[in-house]
């Protein structure tokens, strides 16, 4: 069986005394996309941030690759966090050209010269904007900045992205686009995608699997047809019927 | 239509005192500019420590920042004098009444300014900008550069401000700097003496010549900032 790509372990993240999340046991396989599901509070932003190591969990272990995470180094940590790729929710244009923004990253891992340039103009034809390379990156609407925003991500080509919301208050033209940007970047380079929705029909679209948080911790992880037909969790009955009262 | 008794009143007097009035701009300029400078070198680092990091005495140390920002020019020239005063502890440099004191003043009034309005700008972009930057993988060290440069725009606006404060101050150069002819005058002091006198077309010029400097100053640091989209 091979090693799963993310294993949690009794992991649990408090701010100040408040627990925000508390997983038992959560294993993510690679080449997969998996729907984050769970209502406000539930600890799903919470979740990507601790697998993409901008926060430490207050206890327990996160192995990545088979390396605990609490044991790897500063230098180990970013050498991983280089392999992985986050959206944010609130998505943060840095106030420059929408070229530099896609190149950012690339530069960070040594890419230059030419190099450099292809990577930058692939990622932008990539998510239909090869124009925009000397736009200035704050001035983008909504859709735009997702797009560009993804195309920071693309450009890394990391093999686990990340996205929090990624299209939350876009129109729905641009939904489509986004999702289908999600599953053209899966299939054409394997990344592992999880993608924070709260959007049913969405997770249900594009996800492999669906894993439901509901205050903090897993109630049911499944393949997404059998998450939305036949849940095994009363909870998530509720959740995919909407009769949960948040 | 040009009034030609402007025209011969700007000839006759650039022609008398041109050369002291370039002194007084040359040595303005001089005074503030490196106060600025030194004032940018010590507040921005010190703004970006404010702005990025959590550590006991933060919340302190920025209410003694905001204080220092209403500094009275006047009291900041004082405590100087007295500092570098013949009897002061730094009295033995003897450098009262030359102009490495006014820089010295002036850093004093210049460096809140420019530490708190840094400060201020980096935390506004701090969570955001910092937590973007490390996504796409960059370490803390980078991040901190990235939420830095993202803060420019506020930064170059603390060191305008801290420019004017300097530039326009008259006070502590007064007291410290003693508004000696062709040695410490500098155009603040230059025209109060001028006003004191009846020289009210002197003191005018010289106040229009300490507007255009702070315009030609801010408009460089603005194209700086402007630059930096690439």
């Amino acid at each position: 069986m091979p090693e799963p790509l993310f294993e949690l372990i009794d992991v649990v993240k408090k701010y100040d005394e408040r627990t925000v999340l508390r997983v038992k046991d959560l294993q993510l396989d690679g080449n997969k996309i998996y729907a984050i599901l769970g209502p406000n509070g539930a600890g799903k932003s919470t979740l990507l941030k601790l697998l993409n190591m901008l926060e430490k969990p207050t206890s327990g272990r996160i192995i990545f690759q088979g390396v605990d995470l609490n044991r790897a180094g500063e230098a180990a940590r970013l050498r991983m966090r280089r392999q992985m790729c986050m959206v944010l929710q609130n998505t943060y244009m840095f106030d420059t050209s929408v070229y530099q923004n896609v190149a950012y990253g690339l530069q960070l891992r040594g890419v230059r010269g030419a190099e450099l340039e292809r990577r930058v103009k692939e990622a932008l034809s990539f998510v239909g904007l090869s124009d925009f390379g000397s736009r200035r990156a704050i001035k983008l609407s909504g859709g735009e900045t997702q797009r560009v925003a993804l195309a920071r991500a693309v450009a890394i080509r990391p093999q686990v992205l990340l996205l929090d919301e990624p299209t939350a208050n876009l129109d729905p033209d641009s939904v489509a686009l986004i999702e289908k940007l999600v599953r053209r970047v899966h299939e054409s380079t394997g990344a592992t995608v999880l993608i924070i929705t709260h959007n049913l029909f969405q997770a249900q679209r594009i996800a492999d699997e669906a894993i439901l948080l509901y205050n903090g911790q897993v109630i049911e992880r499944a393949p997404i047809n059998q998450f939305f037909t036949n849940p095994q969790s009363e909870i998530t009955r509720r959740f995919v019927s909407g009769r949960m009262v948040y | 239509m040009v009034n030609t008794d402007l025209l011969s009143w700007l000839w006759q007097f650039f022609s008398q005192r041109g050369g002291e009035l370039s002194g007084i701009v040359g040595l303005s300029l001089m005074v503030s500019g490196s106060a600025v400078i030194i004032g940018a070198v010590l507040g921005v680092p010190l703004g970006a420590l404010l702005g990025l990091k959590k550590f006991p005495g933060r919340e302190l140390l920025l209410r003694i920042i905001y204080t220092l920002m209403s500094l009275p020019p006047v009291l900041a020239g004082l405590v100087v004098y007295l500092i570098f005063a013949r009897s002061g502890p730094l009295g033995f440099l003897d450098i009262l009444f030359t102009p490495p004191v006014m820089v010295i003043a002036q850093v004093l009034l210049a460096t809140p300014i420019i530490t708190a309005l840094s400060s201020a700008a980096i935390a506004a972009k701090e969570k955001l900008a910092m937590d973007t930057a490390r996504t796409l993988g960059a370490s803390e060290r980078q991040a901190a550069w990235m939420v830095i440069k993202e803060a420019r725009t506020g930064i170059l606006a603390g060191i305008m401000t801290g420019f004017g404060r300097a530039f326009g101050e008259v006070g502590a150069v007064m007291l410290v700097g003693g508004n000696v002819r062709y040695q410490t005058r500098v155009l603040t002091t230059s025209i109060v003496l001028e006003t004191r006198q009846g020289n009210y077309e002197f003191a005018i010029v010289l106040g229009l010549i300490l507007l255009l400097l702070s315009f030609v100053v801010s408009s460089v640091l603005l194209k700086i900032d402007d630059s930096k989209l690439r």
